[in-house]
C-alpha cells in the first residue's frame, strides 16, 4: 500500500511557480520564479537513476542528468551545477530555453506512465543555485596548447565551441558583429523569457576561464575568413554566425510604416532596450498588433507586444495549431496572457491610411489539405474569404534565411542552395580546410540547444585536427628513440 | 572602442571626427559606411566613412547634430572613446573609367559624396562636383572637392554664394547648355536625391543614390533598412547603400524615414530639458 502510494506521487512532477498571467503581462519579469531548495529535491528524488539513461542520448550536449539530479536529490547544489557544466558551459540558459520535451524529458521513463523528470527545471536550479550563491567554479583548464581557434558569433554555438575549446587549453577569440555579445540570446529571445543578467554572467564565465571576445568585428566585411588565418595567425575558425536574414511574405504594404521583421522588433525592445522608459531607441508601440506565423519567435514577439501595451495582440497563422512550430509551454503561456489566435489564415495584403501607416491586415482563411513535404498538411486558400484584422503594427515571425557575408566573402566554401554553409553534422568540417560550421548557418533557422549540440561535435574536431597528428608524430617519434 | 584623434567642427551643426579604427581604415572602400554607437545605452547610428588612411589607421566621419543620438556624439571629445564602431559596411561604389561624371551632394550629403569624387577621379575620370546648402555658412568640403576633381559648382537656397537656389537648378542649367555625363552620383536629403535623380534620370545619365534609410544592425538582421528598388525589395545595409536612382521607389523610402519622426522629437524635448534642469542647477 505504502508502495503504490510512493509510485503515484513519483508519477507528478513538482511544479514551478511562476508570476499570474495577469501580472506578468505588464512587465518584462521573467514568467516562471524556478524551484527553491526543498521543491528542487523533491524533484530530483523522482528520478529512478536509470543504469543506462536515455535521458543522456536525448540531449545534444550529453549533460550526465542522472548524476547532476542525484547531487541535487543529495542536497549538494554546487556539485550538481559543476556536473551539467562537464559538457554545458551554459546551463542557466538551456535549463531555460531548450524544448526538454521534446530531447531529454520525452525520452524519461518515467513519462511512460505519468510526467516525466523536470530535467530541464533541475538544470536552472542548479545553474542559478550556484550562481546566486557566488560559488561559481572555474573548470580544470588545461595549460595553453599554443594553438589559436576564431569563432565568428557568440550566439549559442559559437560560446559553445568557445567554451570546450578554452578548456582543452586553445587560445580562443569570439568575433561579434553586435555591441554585446551573446547573439540571439540577447538580440532574440525576450527579457521575460531569459533575463539578460543571466546570458552576462554566462559569458562572462567563459571569459573567466579564458575566452576573449571582440565586439564589432563583422566578419566578411572588417576581416575575413583568409586574413584571419594568413595575418592574424589562426589555426582554425568556426562559423556561428547565424541565420540572420529575416523572411518576408512578399505581399503588397510590407514595406509599410508599423511593419517590423520579428527580428528587427525583438531587437529594437531586446538589445536596443526600447522597452525602457526614456530609451534611446524607438519602437512603435502599437494599440492592435498582429503577429505572424506560428514558432516561438511569433510566440516571443506576440507577448513582447502586448508588454509595450497593445490592448491586442494577435497570432496569424495559415495552418492550426496541431502545426505550430513553438513549443507548447510557450503557445500555453501566450494564451494564458490573452494572445489570441486566428489560426488557419493567411495574410494577403497590408492596408495603410493615408500616410502609409498601417491599418489592417488583409487575411484569407485556410482550410488543411493533403500533407506536403514536411509531413505536415499543406493549407490551401478558402476561395472568397477575405477579411481584414484591424491593426497598427504588423510583425513578420515566418523565419530567417542564412546571412549571406561570410559565404560570399570566403569563396572556398561551398553552400546550399539554401545559402548555408555545407559541414558535415557529426564534426562540422566544411568544404575549407581548418574551418568548421554549426548551429543555424548550417542547419537555417532551429534551436539553442541543437546549435550548442553542433558546437560540441565541431570543437571535438577541432581539438582533434589540431592537436592529434602532432601528438602522432611525437609518439612515432618516443617510439623509435629507445631502439637508436 | 575607438578614440577620437581630431574634433573639428564643419559648421554650425556639422562635426568632423577622426577616429582610430586600424581595421576599417584598412578594408574600407567608397561608398562603405561604419555604424557608431557614441556612449553606452545610445543607439547605432550608421555614417558614411568619409575619408581614411590606411597607413595611420584612422577614419574619419562627417554627421550633422539631427537627433539625440548625433547630439551625445557631439558631446564627446578629442581624446575620449566612442563606445562602438564597426564597419566597413554596405556595398562599395562600382568605380571604373565612365567619362565625364557628375557628383551631386546636398547638406551634409556631400561628406559620403567626397571619397566616391575621389575614387572616381583617381580611376581617370572627368568629375563636376556640384555642392549645395541652405546658406553659404553650411557648405563643406568645398577645398577638398576643388582639389580632387575638375570643377566645383556651389549652390545656396539663400544665394549668399555661388548659384542662387537647390543644386537640381545647377543640374537643369549644366544640361541646358548642352553637357553630356556619362554617370551621375547624388547623394543628400531624400526629397532632393528624388528631385535631382529625375532630372539626371530622365537625360538618360545612369544614376546612383546613395540611400541612408533607419537600420539597427548594418549587416542583414533587421531588415528595417528595406527599399524598394525596380520593384523588388532590397536591404539597405547590405545590397546598398548605393542604388539605381531610376528604379528607386522614393516616395515609400522617403515616408519610411518618417516612422520615428515624432518619437525622435520626443526624445529631443526630454534631453533638452534634461541639460536645462543641469544648467539651471549649476546657476
Amino acid at each position: 500500500m505504502k508502495e503504490t502510494k510512493k509510485l503515484s506521487e513519483r508519477l507528478k512532477r513538482v511544479g514551478m511557480q511562476e508570476q499570474p498571467a495577469d501580472q506578468r503581462r505588464q512587465n518584462f519579469d521573467e514568467v516562471p520564479f524556478g524551484y527553491n531548495e526543498s521543491e528542487a529535491i523533491t524533484e530530483a528524488r523522482r528520478c529512478l537513476q536509470c543504469g543506462k539513461p536515455l535521458c543522456v542520448q536525448g540531449c545534444p550536449v550529453a549533460v550526465q542528468i542522472p548524476q547532476f539530479i542525484k547531487l541535487i536529490a543529495e542536497g549538494d547544489f554546487a556539485a550538481a551545477a559543476r556536473k551539467i557544466k562537464e559538457t554545458n558551459s551554459l546551463p542557466a540558459i538551456c535549463g531555460r530555453v531548450c524544448p526538454q520535451e521534446e530531447q531529454c524529458e520525452v525520452k524519461c521513463i518515467l513519462g511512460k506512465k505519468g510526467e516525466p523528470v523536470g530535467i530541464g527545471n533541475l538544470e536552472r536550479f542548479a545553474a542559478d543555485w550556484e550562481r546566486e550563491h557566488n560559488v561559481i567554479e572555474l573548470p580544470p583548464i588545461k595549460p595553453p596548447n599554443g594553438r589559436k581557434v576564431a569563432v565568428i558569433g557568440s550566439g549559442p554555438a559559437g560560446l559553445t565551441v568557445a567554451g570546450e575549446l578554452v578548456k582543452e587549453g586553445f587560445e580562443v577569440v569570439v568575433f561579434e558583429a553586435l555591441h554585446e555579445p551573446g547573439g540571439v540570446l540577447v538580440y532574440g529571445i525576450p527579457e521575460f523569457r531569459l533575463p539578460k543578467e543571466i546570458v552576462k554572467k554566462e559569458i562572462e564565465y567563459l571569459q573567466q576561464m579564458g575566452v576573449k571576445i571582440e565586439k564589432n568585428v563583422v566578419v566578411g566585411k572588417t576581416i575575413t575568413i583568409d586574413e584571419l588565418f594568413q595575418e592574424e595567425g589562426f589555426d582554425a575558425v568556426f562559423v556561428g554566425s547565424g541565420a540572420g536574414l529575416p523572411s518576408f511574405m512578399g505581399i503588397p504594404g510590407e514595406n509599410s510604416i508599423g511593419v517590423y521583421s520579428a527580428n528587427e522588433y525583438l531587437t529594437r525592445s531586446n538589445l536596443m532596450k526600447a522597452y525602457e522608459e526614456g530609451a534611446n531607441t524607438p519602437i512603435l508601440r502599437g494599440r492592435r498588433v498582429a503577429t505572424v506565423g506560428g514558432g516561438n519567435v511569433a510566440m516571443d514577439s506576440a507577448r513582447t507586444a502586448l508588454r509595450l501595451g497593445a490592448e491586442r495582440s494577435i497570432i496569424v497563422y495559415r495552418r492550426s495549431e496541431a502545426e505550430m512550430p513553438a513549443r507548447l509551454a510557450e503557445i500555453h503561456h501566450a494564451k494564458e496572457e490573452g494572445i489570441e489566435f486566428h489560426l488557419l489564415c493567411n495574410p494577403v495584403e497590408i492596408l495603410t491610411d493615408e500616410k502609409r501607416f498601417v491599418r489592417a491586415l488583409r487575411c484569407i482563411r485556410m482550410e488543411l489539405g493533403e500533407p506536403d513535404s514536411s509531413g505536415r498538411r499543406r493549407p490551401v486558400p478558402v476561395p472568397g474569404s477575405e477579411f481584414e484584422i484591424e491593426c497598427d503594427v504588423v510583425i513578420i515571425a515566418i523565419g530567417n534565411k542564412p546571412n549571406p557575408l561570410i559565404p560570399s566573402t570566403t569563396k572556398q566554401l561551398q553552400v546550399s542552395k539554401w545559402g548555408t554553409i555545407i559541414a558535415n553534422e557529426q564534426d562540422g568540417r566544411t568544404s575549407m580546410p581548418r574551418v568548421y560550421a554549426g548551429g543555424d548557418i548550417v542547419t537555417g533557422a532551429a534551436t539553442v540547444i541543437l546549435a550548442m549540440g553542433a558546437g560540441r561535435n565541431a570543437a571535438q574536431s577541432i581539438a582533434k585536427d589540431l592537436l592529434e597528428p602532432e601528438d602522432k608524430n611525437e609518439e612515432a617519434e618516443e617510439d623509435r628513440s629507445p631502439e637508436e | 572602442m575607438s578614440r577620437i584623434l581630431r574634433k573639428e567642427q564643419l559648421s554650425e551643426q556639422v562635426w568632423r571626427y577622426r577616429l582610430e579604427a586600424p581595421r576599417i581604415a584598412r578594408k574600407r572602400q567608397a561608398g562603405q559606411f561604419v555604424i557608431v554607437r557614441p556612449i553606452e545605452g545610445q543607439e547605432r547610428l550608421p555614417l558614411t566613412i568619409a575619408n581614411a588612411d590606411a597607413q595611420q589607421g584612422w577614419i574619419e566621419i562627417i554627421f550633422q547634430v539631427i537627433g539625440h543620438g548625433t547630439m551625445h556624439l557631439a558631446e564627446l571629445n578629442e581624446g575620449d572613446e566612442i563606445a562602438d564602431l564597426v564597419g566597413p559596411l554596405g556595398q562599395p561604389t562600382h568605380v571604373e573609367r565612365f567619362g565625364r561624371c557628375l557628383c551631386i551632394g546636398g547638406g551634409v550629403g556631400v561628406a559620403p559624396l567626397f571619397p566616391i569624387v575621389c575614387a572616381l577621379s583617381a580611376a581617370g575620370n572627368d568629375v563636376t562636383v556640384v555642392v549645395g546648402a541652405r546658406t553659404k555658412d553650411l557648405l563643406i568640403l568645398q577645398q577638398e572637392m576643388a582639389v580632387n576633381s575638375r570643377r566645383v559648382i556651389v549652390a545656396t537656397d539663400d544665394g549668399s554664394k555661388g548659384f542662387h537656389g537647390f543644386v537640381s537648378g545647377v543640374v537643369q542649367d549644366l544640361f541646358a547648355k548642352g553637357e553630356k555625363f556619362d554617370l551621375a552620383v547624388v547623394i543628400g536629403p531624400a526629397v532632393m536625391m528624388k528631385a535631382v535623380s529625375a532630372l539626371t534620370v530622365s537625360a538618360g545619365v545612369q544614376t546612383l543614390a546613395s540611400l541612408n534609410p533607419i537600420m539597427i544592425d548594418g549587416t542583414g538582421m533587421c531588415g528595417g533598412c528595406r527599399v524598394t528598388v525596380h520593384g523588388q525589395t532590397k536591404f539597405g545595409c547590405v545590397d546598398g547603400p548605393e542604388f539605381d536612382a531610376a528604379g528607386i521607389d522614393w516616395d515609400e523610402m522617403i515616408n519610411r524615414l518618417t516612422a520615428y519622426r515624432p518619437l525622435e522629437r520626443q526624445a529631443i524635448d526630454r534631453h533638452t530639458c534634461r541639460i536645462e534642469r543641469q544648467t539651471s542647477k549649476v546657476l
